[in-house]
């Protein structure tokens, strides 16, 4: 920090030092680069290869003969098509329920005062962070004695447990930020709670509505252990590329499975590059913020 | 109906706390807050409170309605010719805390540490950052089961890209057939699924930093080592901490990966949540199963409590 530092630091400044720092710089690049998407690269090329190939040595199998049988036989699969059918089900009816509860709650919680505030806010923080597993024997008795086993509708209802306080949560912190000014002029105008959400509040958060979405539909696709346990053939696409089975115990379908995988992957991968800004900020406000 | 309504004349501003309208005010909120406060004592709640009595009796799951009380029995109890047959006196048991715990250290840690190299390479300016930026995002958007399969295929020993390799490094053995060596291959796939998504938090704290408290240092001429040091880190702090607390939670948590690459029974041996499973729906034991979940349950609220206490963090 004195003067001498400095001056010692400025006559390092010389441009083969410069050079070696920026080849460094690109190689530690590549490397990340490399390394957050070779498995997913991998899996892409297997799911283009003949499943007996994969017992060639790498180098034998990448020259090996490109095909598409794998996403034929997994397209021609009634139990895969059936589980992606089920999973936009049970992802869209999840988020559609928290998102319009998520943001009459958040509403309340961002704009009005009123005693036990802070409370309600911790118990939704509470219920984010429970272990799904806590909930799965009250879940699964309720479920069944509501004759819901089996039913995309149990799983919609299961889910709320995540979907709920991350919409809650996200929402609010975005609901905050909106300027008061919209709102009192709603007020002034007569405008009751829920003209004003729906006719002033609605058409600004937008953004916010659609992150969250998002972001809660991935959770939603993404669950294994509620659809595991409370489905036994209405499974969705998790299930059902976990169980994918060969003809035999002993023969795992691996380019199947890998095709399966991709033809999963790929809708939210788009979503994901389309929506890249909202997501980061998304994620963000939802933890950093809270 | 609106236009009615449009005519009276408007209500009071809120600014002027008239005990009326505070009241009126407070009755809205409760009206909006009602449908989300139903769906968490629905299904968060109430199943909980079940949960917490099955813990307490012998319930079967197919007839959980004939359950005797049993007191805490679950969790200890010696029968009379000497067995123990409680959770706690269950070497199962004791080995899935032990695993579970060893992988959210392990995975926590090196994500941090990963998950900051990348921060730090994607903060500053160079040519391809946007498209590391968007790689970020794919091993996050990838569904954990799928990536469990994923690396379940390159981890195999016959003919899997790394599982060749580690089986040689292991004198012969698969990777996945023993407890010890499938924990470090799980913790590869965790911290490979989740280190982006640390990453993003911490970019999202790097980027919060004023620049010109760099160029300062900068002219101070201090190395860019010490800044990190002295600057970057303490400023850090908070967006470490939540993360750190966020990603414990979810390591402690672990079921999809371990299961989906061991299989029901021995993924009860690394994983709280799997042997809670395999006791609970492949055994039948409902009031078994659900004092293991107890159990969980307890564990993480107790770390949670000891998170934000002694770290002092705030959430809001």
């Amino acid at each position: 920090m004195t003067s001498t530092v400095s001056v010692r630091k400025r006559s390092k400044k010389n441009p083969t030092f410069e050079m070696i720092k920026s080849v460094a710089f690109y190689a530690l690049v590549l490397a990340i680069a490399f390394y957050l998407l070779f498995p997913f690269v991998w899996a892409v090329i297997t799911s283009l290869k003949n499943s007996s190939a994969i017992y060639l040595p790498p180098l034998q199998f990448l020259a090996s003969e490109w095909t598409l049988g794998n996403y034929t036989n997994v397209l021609q699969n009634p139990n895969f098509i059936k589980g992606f059918f089920t999973s936009i089900l049970v992802a869209t009816g999840a988020v559609a329920i928290s998102l319009l509860f998520g943001s009459f709650a958040a509403y309340a919680l961002g704009r009005f005062k009123f005693r036990f505030k802070g409370a309600i806010m911790y118990v939704v923080l509470a219920v984010s962070m429970f272990p799904q597993i806590a909930v799965l024997s009250g879940l699964f008795t309720l479920i069944r004695q509501a004759n819901l086993y089996n039913n995309p509708l149990g799983l919609i209802l299961s889910y709320l447990i995540f979907t709920i306080p991350f919409t809650v949560w996200v929402l609010t912190s975005f609901v905050r930020e909106i300027p008061a000014e919209l709102e009192e002029a709603a007020q002034v105008d007569g405008a009751s709670p829920l003209q004003t959400l729906f006719l002033v509040l609605f058409p600004v958060m937008m953004p916010a509505l659609v992150t969250t979405g998002l972001l809660a539909f991935i959770n939603a696709w993404n669950e294994y252990l509620f659809a595991l346990t409370f489905t036994s053939s209405n499974r969705t696409v998790p299930v059902v590329i976990a169980n994918y089975s060969g003809s035999s115990q002993y023969d795992q379908p691996w380019g199947n499975i890998m095709a399966a995988s991709i033809l999963v992957t790929i809708p939210l991968i788009i979503l994901v590059l389309v929506f890249q800004r909202n997501i980061v900020s998304g994620l963000t406000s939802g933890a950093v913020k809270g | 109906m609106t236009s009615t309504n449009l005519q009276k004349p408007p209500p009071k501003p809120i600014k002027t706390r008239r005990g009326g309208v505070q009241s009126i005010r407070t009755r809205q909120a409760i009206y909006l807050l009602l449908p989300t406060l139903i769906a968490i004592v629905l299904v968060a709640g109430y199943p909980l409170f079940i949960t917490f009595y099955y813990s307490l009796t012998d319930a079967s799951i197919s007839s959980p309605d004939k359950a005797t009380f049993l007191g805490l029995g679950n969790f200890w109890f010696t029968t009379d010719e000497g067995n123990a047959i409680g959770i706690l006196q269950d070497p199962k048991w004791w080995s899935s805390v032990k695993y579970t715990v060893g992988f959210s250290l392990i995975s926590v840690t090196l994500e941090l540490i990963l998950g900051m190299i990348i921060a730090l390479v994607v903060s500053s300016t160079f040519k391809g950052r946007g498209f590391l930026r968007t790689a970020m995002l794919i091993p996050w958007a990838i569904p954990t089961v799928v990536s469990a399969q994923m690396w379940k295929f390159m981890y195999d020993s016959e003919f899997g890209l790394l599982g060749r390799t580690l089986k040689t490094m292991l004198n012969g053995d698969a990777i996945l057939a023993d407890s010890s060596t499938a924990l470090w291959a799980m913790i590869g796939v965790d911290v490979w699924k989740t280190t982006s998504f640390m990453a993003l938090l911490l970019l999202a704290g790097l980027q919060s930093i004023p620049s010109d408290m760099y160029e300062a240092a900068d002219m101070d001429g201090a190395s860019k080592w010490t800044q990190f040091w002295k600057m970057t880190l303490p400023l850090l702090r908070p967006t470490i901490l939540v993360a750190l607390v966020f990603r414990t939670l979810d390591a402690l948590r672990v079921f999809d990966v371990m299961y989906v690459m061991l299989g029901a029974n021995k993924a009860a041996d690394t994983s709280m949540s799997a042997y809670a499973r395999l006791q609970l729906i492949d055994n039948s034991q409902l009031g078994y199963g659900s004092a293991v979940a107890v159990l969980i349950f307890a564990i993480i609220m107790a770390v949670t409590v000891a998170y934000v206490t002694t770290l002092k963090v705030k959430f809001d």
